[in-house]
């Protein structure tokens, strides 16, 4: 690019030390100074648009592999939490696995669940980490702390990036009422439904008046409340699940936002270790 | 600024080419993954979160 900008130096250019010299040339030099600062800034701004678009995306796909790593290794040697679990001797018995306590309790950018979507593709699946920073949502969707856990009373609630960053939420307005979002911890399968008529698609049928999606101001701190849109720590009457990310696309002007309420009981992993039927559909 | 880094590139045309070119290409890798990544949680393009 400078060889392009190039073309139109005078080779009078050499006198920027050498004292006094035409007005018309420190004029053209000032000129041409602006000119390349702003062709250089727009260059960084288009770099910028590259790096949100398609890098985060590489940097978000890396550490959605290693968070994926850690946490199967964390459910496999649960409860010893990121134990290097010592190789057993040669020849003695497997130790039996301990089901994992669903209490969950996590520190701040660990990974503790995994989010499956089958209406985003059968294969969907981030893992969530625990807070919503920039740092936390840079490697996945996370939980907004001091929401309710996975199956828990209250309001699973969690964040995550519609552009760049590996996209995790992008087509989070594809979900219909009535679509599963399963939650899958340690030891559990949780389901949630959408909320709304999956007859009619109409998300605001639901008796509670929550809706299954609404777009809110980036304010509206109530949708993560214990109860969607009612007091914040208020108590809680339900489980549910909310998701949110940013609206319209390419843009942080509002906020979209998805409301679930947990759907039948818990699945154990133990007895589903391939999923909830509601995966599969 | 261009002008000023062409004249002290070593070498024939090619070589401040080839130079010129890896400038460019360091000065990007800089940005995109040391630059932007520090500057970008002060935007606000990437906000997802409802918060005050």
């Amino acid at each position: 690019m400078s060889s392009a900008l190039d073309l139109e130096d005078p080779p009078s250019d050499t006198s920027r030390a050498a004292g006094p010299r035409p007005r018309g040339e420190l004029i053209r030099t000032v000129v041409r100074g602006i000119g390349q600062t702003l062709i250089t800034v727009g260059l960084v701004a288009l770099l910028f648009v590259v790096y949100e678009l398609y890098v985060t995306d590489l940097l978000a796909a890396r550490e959605q592999d290693r968070l994926s790593q850690e946490i199967e290794e964390q459910w496999a040697d649960a409860p010893t939490v990121e134990a290097p679990t010592p190789a057993p001797p040669e020849g003695a018995p497997a130790p039996a696995p301990t089901p994992a306590p669903e209490s969950i309790d996590v520190g701040l950018g660990e990974p503790f669940a995994v989010l499956h979507i089958p209406r985003l593709g059968g294969d969907y699946s981030r893992v969530v980490v625990e807070g919503t920073a920039q740092v936390q949502l840079a490697q996945g969707p996370g939980h907004y702390l001091d929401t309710a856990m996975p199956g828990q009373e209250g309001n699973f609630a969690v964040a995550g990036h519609r552009v760049g960053r590996g996209s995790p939420f992008l087509d989070l307005d594809r979900l219909q009422p009535g679509d599963a979002i399963v939650v899958e911890t340690g030891a559990t399968w949780y389901v949630y439904r959408v909320l709304g008529d999956p007859a009619s698609g109409d998300f605001g049928t639901d008796p509670s008046g929550i809706p299954g999606r609404e777009i809110v101001r980036p304010a509206d701190v109530a949708v993560v409340s214990p109860i969607p849109g009612g007091p914040a720590g208020g108590p809680a009457a339900g489980a549910y699940l909310t998701l949110t990310t940013c609206h319209p696309k390419y843009s942080a002007a509002q906020r979209l936002v998805i409301h679930a309420r947990l759907d039948g009981a818990p699945v154990s992993k133990a007895s589903a270790p391939d999923g909830p039927p509601a995966l599969g559909g | 600024m261009y002008t000023w880094i062409w004249r002290h590139l070593p070498g024939g045309t090619a070589a401040k080419a080839l130079a010129a070119l890896v400038l460019v290409l360091a000065v990007a890798v800089l940005l995109l993954f040391v630059v932007f990544p520090e500057v970008e949680p002060l935007l606000p393009f990437t906000d997802v979160t409802v918060d005050q």
